[in-house]
């Protein structure tokens, strides 16, 4: 196989950043969706538009403003320097905050419509039975909306691993810190190297079919979700 | 003649009319840095012959492997002397077609004034975060930048500072940015009608790097078409070699 130490280096850097946006989506989506799924709120139609807008931007607009906004005359960028961080762009850590945006409506959307099929019932059910909100959420919502959570899961890793454009503009394509798979590919392919670009992008279409083979062959019956 | 015949003709001659149009269109392949020139000729170009240009812009790498998957390019304006030697090893191009349209500088960039010395000593200095770069592995401005730090001493020392773009469009918007306090740019990206367009600048010498030598080829789909031919004689005429060295490039 002729793939390279380099290339085995930005397949585990995109796992792990795969891995730690997943997990911090999760925790993060499942407030979200779960406001979205609960609320009448008039705010709910725009924190939904602004959820679901990584769906239609071009990763190169995210990319862009996340590169100003994080940049050192950005606004968020500011608030790092002050805080003693730095600026984001270039490294591991601003991956993972541009990849949580880009892949938020990944877990989002999933979630809340498994919370929203849930309905009220079960939830008057457990508060007549006097469950905390805790005990509620874990005892009722938490096993009806798993078929929701592990969709989520699903998806918000697996988009995340073919993250492309977000990376391109925030990375500076760092071994080890920032260069990942689908940088690697485009390197490649750029380089004329195609050998090793097809195994890459092999790997990758291979990956992804799997992974969406076993979520969709998983779902015994019709499901909340994508 | 019946109604509906007379219709089908007059579509059939408008048809006709637009094929003929077509011929006298020349579908070019620009490589990214050379894009505000290449407007500007495109449009002298058309003035002066009746031909129309239809231009894209975009990565070297890219256009080489949409040509060779049958990309409807006629002439290739590539950002290095690789891709287009490539192709004509692979008889893609028309014999003889491929010449040097351009030859580029690089430049030491930020966009801070005052911030980079008529020298480049400031790359000895340790005041900077992140010094961008284009990937030396795909873009000639990159290995260019890659032998200068080399022949300065100074890649070992640098190496983890450096950021790389993609291209040489994404080094200097990192510049641009600020996210990187200076970068190693093409002298054509800050260079209008022989001026730097702002910040502070250094303008590396020739000697320090092998020449960035940018080739142009009429391809094969090209062969044909008179419009393809003239525009890459009008690429070496003297409108647009003048036009070639006001934003920065020499030619040689």
């Amino acid at each position: 196989m002729p793939l390279t130490r380099a290339d085995f280096s930005a397949i585990w850097l995109t796992l792990q950043l795969a891995t730690l946006t997943t997990g911090l989506l999760l925790l993060a989506g499942t407030p979200i969706a779960w406001w979205l799924s609960r609320t009448a709120s008039r705010l709910k139609g725009v924190v939904g538009a602004v959820v679901a807008l990584p769906l239609v931007l071009p990763p190169t607009v995210l990319g862009f403003y996340l590169l100003v906004a994080m940049g050192p005359e950005g606004p968020v960028g500011r608030l790092t320097q002050q805080l003693g961080l730095g600026t984001l762009p270039f490294t591991f850590a601003g991956l993972v905050v541009g990849s949580v945006f880009y892949s938020l409506p990944f877990v989002v959307q999933p979630l809340q419509n498994a919370f929203e099929a849930i309905g009220r019932r079960p939830l008057e059910a457990a508060a007549t039975l006097r469950a905390g909100p805790w005990d509620t959420f874990r005892s009722i919502v938490l096993p009806l909306a798993r078929p929701g959570f592990v969709t989520a899961a699903v998806l918000g890793f697996a988009h995340t691993v073919g993250e492309f454009g977000v990376v391109l503009m925030i990375g500076g394509n760092i071994p080890e810190r920032t260069r990942v798979v689908s940088v690697e590919i485009f390197n490649h392919v750029e380089a004329l190297e195609y050998a090793q670009a097809h195994w890459l992008a092999g790997g990758m279409v291979a990956f992804s079919f799997v992974v969406l083979l076993a979520l969709y062959t998983s779902r015994r019956a019709p499901m909340a979700g994508f | 003649m019946d109604i509906r015949y007379a219709r089908v003709a007059f579509v059939l001659s408008l048809v006709a009319c637009a094929t003929s149009a077509a011929a006298d269109e020349v579908h070019v392949a620009i490589a990214s840095n050379f894009t505000a020139p290449a407007k500007a000729i495109a449009a002298e170009f058309e003035k002066d012959t009746g031909h129309k240009v239809v231009a894209s812009f975009g990565a070297t790498g890219q256009f080489y492997a949409q040509i060779k998957n049958g990309a409807p390019f006629d002439v290739f304006l590539a950002a290095d002397e690789a891709a287009p030697a490539k192709l004509e090893a692979e008889r893609r191009i028309v014999p003889g077609s491929r010449f040097t349209y351009a030859t580029g500088a690089l430049a030491l960039w930020s966009a801070r004034e005052g911030y980079v010395d008529g020298q480049g000593a400031v790359l000895r200095t340790h005041g900077f975060r992140h010094l961008a770069v284009a990937n030396p592995r795909t873009a000639p401005y990159g290995s260019a930048a890659m032998q200068v730090l080399d022949r300065l001493g100074l890649k070992q020392e640098l190496a983890p500072r450096i950021v790389e773009g993609q291209n040489i469009s994404q080094t200097q918007q990192f510049v641009a940015t600020g996210n990187a306090e200076l970068g190693f740019v093409a002298r054509s990206q800050i260079y209008r009608d022989g001026k730097v367009i702002g910040g502070s600048v250094w303008i590396v010498p020739g000697e320090l790097h092998a020449p960035i030598r940018q080739d142009a080829v009429v391809l094969h789909r090209g062969r044909d078409n008179p419009a393809a031919r003239a525009f890459a004689d009008y690429l070496k005429g003297p409108k647009a070699t003048a036009l070639i060295q006001s934003f920065g490039y020499q030619l040689q």
